[in-house]
């Protein structure tokens, strides 16, 4: 070989590099090239089937978007912290995700650094033509450091691309530990991996050793740094002068052939399916199919990191592990319609595996667009709506308006005759000056069912002197989130359209709602123009930082919890806990803000029966009382009657436990 | 049939012949808390939809028990699924589920 070193020196005199093989080709590039190139067609092909899937507006909405500066942004911030560092996986887990980023950002460097080495040293080979494809993957087989000439620039890339390798490899050996231990890295559970995934996984668990390997062996050859070369020296002393590499370099491309041929069948899928994936999440596009269109993107986005595991309220109990979402998503993969059904069915919508999902998949979403594919079918019969909310709806409502006006002690109509109630609907309502902001309290159906909630409410409101007219005060129709939450859309749209009717007759500006499952849909779904739509947590915090409610410290302690609708469903988490720190001492529960466990309550579940309900409760109390607390205090009806029920269905010192709404708590 | 002058009002003239059993099967196999209702009412007290037309679980349960599935259909094509219903149900009926799977199982022609 060494007549061939001194023929390519003497061609250009003093290079760094030298392409060692004129070619650019050796068979060993094979297996990999075989296997990126089947890679790659998959993905180009299901690109443009998705495309084609969604809505032509959806498609330009997301062309569009890539170009609006605002969304571009958060493309790039959201591409780097989400696909490449694991943000949000470090924030949980730190173990787990110095695992995933060390893989990801790691091999992601040591691609691109293998572009740049071979633009600066032979630039030549970048094109497709003359081997780009494969050339900077396998760079340092095809390349001959001219021994004397390196130059401080080529001893920094071997420096960066040892570095990198070293930190794959770390986080590899944490991956291996992981798959026998996962509770090290935090897990309790962790999923089951399937075919596809386990030739991936066992690929991936070799490729990065196998490089090590092929690259050491021909360190003395085409160069290396503080890793590959003491290695290098060690294969040298082990087995003598001359080293027998081949084999290291074909093993390594077969290991990454392997790899990239199994990925789109197995879960190594989402590293590509991520990134598209958030940006069609970002650009705004929903799913309305489990499974088609912008749901495919977002399916095959999950990582099945089983962080939705440990996440889901659900699995007190082990045998409802597989309901979880990492297993949904995958059902819905495999078209396992009786599967995804029965799991669509189970979940109790509380969102948290949505909110901790590193990826943002939101699989609560989806499964309401599976359960839409059943349940919007059902026939329905709402025509009394329509003639209700001339009549009784509104006549309901405007018999309320005004039967307490404690700012200005004017009524906005007397409540007592049945002419100037109908007069009160028909006339259009000039207010004086001094009532701007005029204020509907909505309550609700669950809320109907706690009085004591709305007693509370209504005391709150005459101490503060809130001008206010409660809107469904002899009950009024629901708010269309049950419906939705059941797949119901139409009938959904139904309801929501006579609700709608009556909140902007009212001219109100201001809707307060003591049910965080209405806050939610009211803020999601009415599109109510010019309406301020508030929880009654923030409405009466304000009352209270304005100083318009006085209240005073009792010094009792106080847990909140942060009901799923409220929290994690409409990001209210600071408001009631400021309100209840003036009135009392807040301890901390184990799990709360987003990680807040669902009461168990939840209208979100079709099939959860009450004795699994009764588990979930039962851990939910115990994340609250862990700091001794003598009150729960929540700030949902559901929770409110889910938790009292549990607290005297509990011995021990546990049935003391008071449990308390928001406003009962600011009334003192 | 003959008038006689006299007799039930045709609406609660029951022929249990009529009665479904597959469907039941099926019924109760989705939402077995169908079997558990002990007729106490409180579903219907509640009702969102009942304040405006009539709307009963505990009808539509009987309707079926009595072979009259068309009825039990009718009772319950008002509801919201808002849900009071299982807060108040003293046999702790999943009943959304119920109401969803009577509608799934009878509109099945
Ligand atoms: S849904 Fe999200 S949290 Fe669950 S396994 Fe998939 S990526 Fe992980
Ligand atoms: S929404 Fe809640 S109950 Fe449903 S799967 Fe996610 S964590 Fe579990
Ligand atoms: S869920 Fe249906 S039947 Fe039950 S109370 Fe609500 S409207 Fe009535
Ligand atoms: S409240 Fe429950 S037990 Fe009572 S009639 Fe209704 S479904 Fe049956």
């Amino acid at each position: 070989m060494t007549p061939l070193l001194y023929l390519l020196a003497a061609q250009a005199p003093d290079p760094e590099v030298i392409d060692r093989i004129p070619s650019g080709f050796s068979p060993f590039v094979l297996p990999f090239t075989i296997g990126v190139a089947f890679m790659f067609s998959w993905i180009g092909v299901g690109l443009i089937r998705l495309l084609a899937a969604i809505p032509k507006s959806d498609r330009i909405k997301f062309a569009k978007s890539l170009f609006i500066p605002k969304t571009a942004l958060k493309n790039i911030k959201d591409l780097f912290c989400d696909c490449l560092f694991h943000v949000k996986i470090w924030q949980r887990k730190p173990l787990l995700g110095y695992m995933h980023s060390a893989i990801a950002f790691g091999w992601f460097m040591i691609i691109i650094l293998g572009h740049i080495e071979v633009a600066l040293f032979v630039p030549a080979r970048l094109n497709v033509t003359r081997g780009g494809l494969f050339y900077p993957i396998f760079y340092r087989y095809f390349v001959w450091m001219n021994p004397g000439h390196t130059t401080l620039r080529g001893a920094f890339f071997f420096f960066l691309m040892d570095f990198f390798l070293l930190y794959i490899l770390s986080g590899i050996a944490l991956a291996i530990f992981k798959r026998f231990r996962s509770i090290v890295l935090g897990m309790r559970h962790t999923t089951k991996p399937s075919l596809a995934d386990r030739v991936a996984l066992y690929s991936l668990w070799m490729i990065f050793p196998l490089r090590l390997l092929a690259e050491s062996f021909t360190a003395d050859l085409s160069g290396g740094s503080f890793l590959t070369v003491p290695v290098n020296h060690f294969w040298h002393f082990l087995f003598g002068d001359k080293l027998w590499f081949m084999p290291t370099w074909w093993a390594y491309s077969i290991c990454l052939g392997l790899f990239f041929a199994a990925m789109p069948f197995s879960r190594y899928m989402h590293i590509l399916t991520e990134v598209l994936w958030i940006l069609l999440r970002n650009a705004g596009i929903e799913p309305n199919h489990p499974r088609k269109g912008v749901a495919e993107a977002e399916i095959y986005a999950c990582s099945s990191c089983g962080l939705c595991l440990d996440a889901c309220p659900m699995n007190v109990q082990k045998k409802n592990l597989k309901y979880s979402s990492v297993y949904f998503i995958r059902f819905l993969r495999r078209h396992n319609e009786k599967k995804i059904n029965d799991i669509a069915d189970k979940c109790l919508m509380c969102d948290k595996c949505h909110a901790l999902c590193p990826v943002g998949v939101n699989a609560p979403a989806l499964r309401r667009a599976q359960r839409a594919t059943v349940n919007n079918a059902i026939p329905f019969d709402y025509s009394y709506l329509s003639t209700a909310s001339g009549s009784t709806l509104a006549g309901e409502t405007h018999a309320t308006l005004g039967t307490v006006r404690g700012g200005t002690g004017a009524s906005l109509c007397e409540a007592s005759g049945g002419a100037e109630r109908s007069e009160a609907v028909a006339r259009p309502r000039v207010l004086p000056e001094t009532a701007t902001g005029k204020v509907l309290y909505f309550a609700g159906c669950m809320t109907h069912l706690t009085p004591r909630i709305i007693k509370s409410v209504e005391k709150v409101f005459k101490a503060a002197g809130v001008d206010y007219v409660f809107a469904d005060r002899e009950g009024g129709i629901c708010c269309g989130r049950p419906l939705m939450l059941a797949g119901r859309k139409e009938a959904a749209a139904k309801v929501i359209e006579a609700n709608k009717k009556m909140i902007e007759e009212s001219g109100c500006d201001t809707l307060v709602l003591s049910c965080p499952i209405c806050l939610k849909v009211f803020k999601e779904e009415y599109q109510l123009q010019g309406i301020r739509i508030v929880h009654y947590t923030q409405f009466i915090n304000d009352l209270i930082a304005s100083g318009k409610l006085a209240v005073k410290n009792t010094g009792e302690k106080i847990v909140y919890h942060d009901p799923c609708e409220l929290g994690r469903g409409c990001g209210i988490y600071l408001e009631p806990r400021a309100a209840l720190g003036q009135v009392g001492t807040l301890v901390k529960a184990s799990k709360e803000y987003d990680e807040s466990i669902c009461c168990g309550g939840s209208l979100g579940s079709l099939t959860l029966d009450m004795k699994d309900r009764g588990k979930i409760s039962e851990s939910s109390l115990d994340s609250l009382l862990a700091n001794d607390p003598q009150t729960i205090v929540t700030a949902c009806p559901l929770c409110l009657k889910t938790f009292s029920e549990a607290v005297s269905n509990s011995k021990g010192p546990r049935k003391d436990v008071k449990v308390k709404d928001f406003a009962e708590v600011i009334c003192g | 049939m003959v008038d006689f002058g006299f007799g039930l009002v045709p609406s609660s003239r029951i022929n249990l012949d009529l009665f479904d059993k597959d469907k039941y099967r099926e019924l109760v196999k989705i939402e077995p808390d169908a079997r558990i209702c002990m007729a106490c009412g409180s579903c219907t007290a509640v009702c969102t939809a009942g304040k405006f037309v009539h709307t009963s679980l505990r009808e539509a349960i009987e309707d079926i028990l009595n072979a009259k599935n068309d009825k039990a259909l009718e009772s319950l094509q008002a509801c919201q699924l808002c849900g009071k219903c299982s807060m108040v149900c003293p046999r702790g009926i999943n009943t959304r589920h119920l109401i969803l799977s009577i509608n799934k199982v009878y509109s099945a022609k």
